[in-house]
């Protein structure tokens, strides 16, 4: 029956605070405890962020100046800017970025202002708030892999609803009726529809959540000049709530720009990534798949990528801009 | 929304001018308005529905059949029977690499939100300020390289691919910070750290119980985004045997002729665990987008 060495009775009994002088021996293992443990704690996210996250974007930068075919591993060696050359006069790449752009702005301009007035709507004393809220969220939850699915039936030429809903009020024709996926605006307008159905809920709760900070003596205020609802809304709350108006105008840039699902699943055959028989509504995104993983040239597919980020760069920054001196400029 | 009814003299109450539009009761106009609003968000999941519990000849009546069918059975066994799509096997892949992403998602972000929110570090701003940058990235520049960064690790084709490059995000990081800062009092954490607990045992008894509601959202979002993700995985793990459910609904409709039934139904599939967890979650979910937006 010896002492027992090991176990040091101090850790039992309940510090004062503060502590007079912590033990030695506990000592610099505290310092070392507050020096370090803040390193290991953000550690675990910036080692896995450079690793698949910004070491990608740099080596990207590599690939896109060397030749590099998954067909062909002997091909190699730097191609220097070969691959932008070839960029600035392909059409396909030209074609996928008109395409990209006329969904975009499809998409993203009704979309931001179904949103405004969804969230105005959602702005009221309601029953059942909760109830809304949820509900305008059932197609941000949906996977658009799924809800695609649906809009492409949806838009099937031959017994398609859209185009039975459109024979109902005159503007078609059931013994002729529209393929939509033929032709580019018709295709663009299938696809918008379904970026706008999957996103004017979301946006709309980012701005309702904003609206709902806006100070109500502001709404006195304007009570003076008489301002009714309607222009309460221009006048008051779309100022007001600015800051997110341009967060949701950036956001939508760089996401739009980068469609990729619904272009990809609307397809008769998912697995060709044409964007249509005539490449009438291939994105960017959808085309760097394609040269990436069908064409098997993952240097040209770096190229386009970094061509896509410098045009998501300028144009969310565009349209930070506008969006900022549209509401007054109110910085 | 753009009916231009002048409101009854009558009717007109003058106190309801100048009053903010959230102490403004909604009114019949309101209720339709979003009603519609609503039935136009639930419709297409509604007809997914219908189209997946149909037989073919109700697909291509015209005018199209609005009510379910009483084929989901016959449809669904068609979906998980279908040679080379590997539906079974593709829903739990979904389930295991959505839940290590977002347990995962949870540790580390709490963590670093934790030390970012609450700890003294040199560097601490600046690289806060780094975290916020990178959420900014377009996560499509990097996809190239990324498959060749996954081909000399040898992970394509496996989970671990679309695993991996998922299990921090920023936004996460960002969040938990944002919350940490208001959730918890700076004296807890010093009185806590004065008794000589050590930072780990203050990050586990009482960061995360006074966490609890951001771990739920944070988790629920990060649940439902992974469980969507569609281009990486299809990158990765197309033609293989280990596909998430959104790969394989995409070779469910892939090929020179299509079942719409079919295909629908395994969309139905692949949405109904979301739709179980929206129903639950909802609330929670509501509340991560709004407070995302209110601080960033």
């Amino acid at each position: 029956m010896s002492l027992t060495r090991n176990a040091p009775p101090v850790l039992d009994i309940p510090e004062p605070r503060p502590p007079a002088t912590p033990p030695k021996h506990k000592l610099w293992f505290y310092r070392f405890d507050t020096k370090r443990t803040p390193y290991v704690f953000i550690s675990p996210f910036f080692l896995l962020f450079a690793v698949f996250g910004l070491f990608p974007i740099i080596f990207n930068g590599v690939v896109a100046l060397r030749n590099w075919r998954l067909d062909d591993p002997d091909l190699d060696g730097w191609a220097g800017f070969a691959n932008f050359e070839r960029l600035v006069h392909d059409e396909d790449f030209w074609n996928a970025l008109g395409n990209t752009f006329g969904i975009f702005i499809l998409s993203t301009v009704p979309q931001l202002l179904i949103a405004l007035m969804v969230a105005n709507l959602l702005n009221r004393k309601l029953r059942g708030t909760t109830f809304w809220r949820v509900g305008v969220l059932l197609p941000y939850v949906t996977p658009v892999a799924a809800s695609t699915l649906v809009f492409a039936v949806f838009f099937s030429r031959d017994n398609g609803m859209a185009n039975w809903l459109l024979s109902l009020v005159g503007f078609n024709d059931m013994s002729n009726p529209l393929d939509w996926r033929a032709y580019k605006w018709s295709s663009w307008i299938a696809i918008a529809t379904m970026v706008n159905w999957k996103w004017i809920g979301y946006n709309a709760l980012l701005y309702l959540s904003a609206m709902q900070s806006i100070p109500k003596d502001v709404y006195e205020a304007a009570a003076v000049d008489g301002a009714g609802p309607w222009r309460q809304l221009w006048r008051i709350t779309v100022p007001m709530i600015q800051p997110v108006l341009v967060f949701t105008v950036v956001l939508s840039s760089i996401g739009g720009l980068q469609l990729f699902n619904e272009p990809m699943l609307f397809e008769e055959n998912p697995a060709a990534a044409t964007g249509g028989s005539d490449s009438q509504w291939q994105t960017i995104a959808q085309l760097i798949y394609k040269v990436g993983w069908k064409d098997l040239d993952l240097g040209y597919a770096a190229a386009m990528s970094w061509a896509l980020f410098l045009i998501i760069l300028i144009v969310a920054g565009i349209n930070a801009f506008l969006t900022n001196r549209l509401g007054g400029g109110r910085r | 929304m753009t009916t231009v009814s002048a409101p009854a003299p009558g009717k007109r109450r003058p106190r309801e001018i100048g009053r903010a539009p959230q102490d403004t009761r909604g009114n019949w106009r309101t209720y339709l308005a979003l009603t519609a609003f609503l039935l136009l968000s639930a419709f297409p999941l509604y007809w997914m529905f219908v189209i997946a519990t149909s037989t073919d000849e109700a697909v291509s009546q015209t005018p199209p059949s609005v009510v379910p069918g009483n084929q989901l059975m016959t449809n669904l066994r068609e979906v998980f029977t279908m040679q080379d799509v590997y539906f079974t096997a593709s829903l739990i892949n979904s389930f295991i690499v959505a839940a290590v992403v977002t347990v995962s998602t949870l540790f580390f972000c709490s963590l670093a939100g934790f030390a970012f929110a609450k700890l003294r570090f040199k560097g601490r701003d600046p690289l806060m300020i780094v975290v916020i940058l990178t959420l900014t990235v377009p996560n499509q520049l990097g996809v190239v390289a990324l498959y060749i960064l996954m081909g000399k690790l040898g992970w394509n084709g496996t989970l671990l691919a679309v695993i991996a490059p998922f299990l921090v995000s920023a936004f996460g990081v960002f969040y938990m910070r944002q919350f940490i800062l208001h959730a918890v009092p700076d004296e807890l954490v010093e009185s806590a750290r004065m008794d000589g607990a050590l930072t780990l045992r203050v990050y586990w008894s009482i960061i995360v119980p006074a966490i609890r509601p951001a771990l739920a959202v944070l988790g629920l979002l990060t649940f439902v985004a992974t469980w969507n993700e569609f281009q990486w995985p299809l990158i990765t793990l197309n033609g293989t045997e280990f596909p998430t459910s959104m790969v394989a609904l995409s070779d469910l409709a892939s090929g020179n002729y299509v079942i719409y039934r079919r295909v629908l139904a395994g969309a139905f599939m692949a949405t109904l665990p979301l739709l179980v967890l929206l129903v639950m979650g909802g609330r929670q979910i509501v509340r991560g987008i709004m407070e995302g937006a209110v601080k960033s």
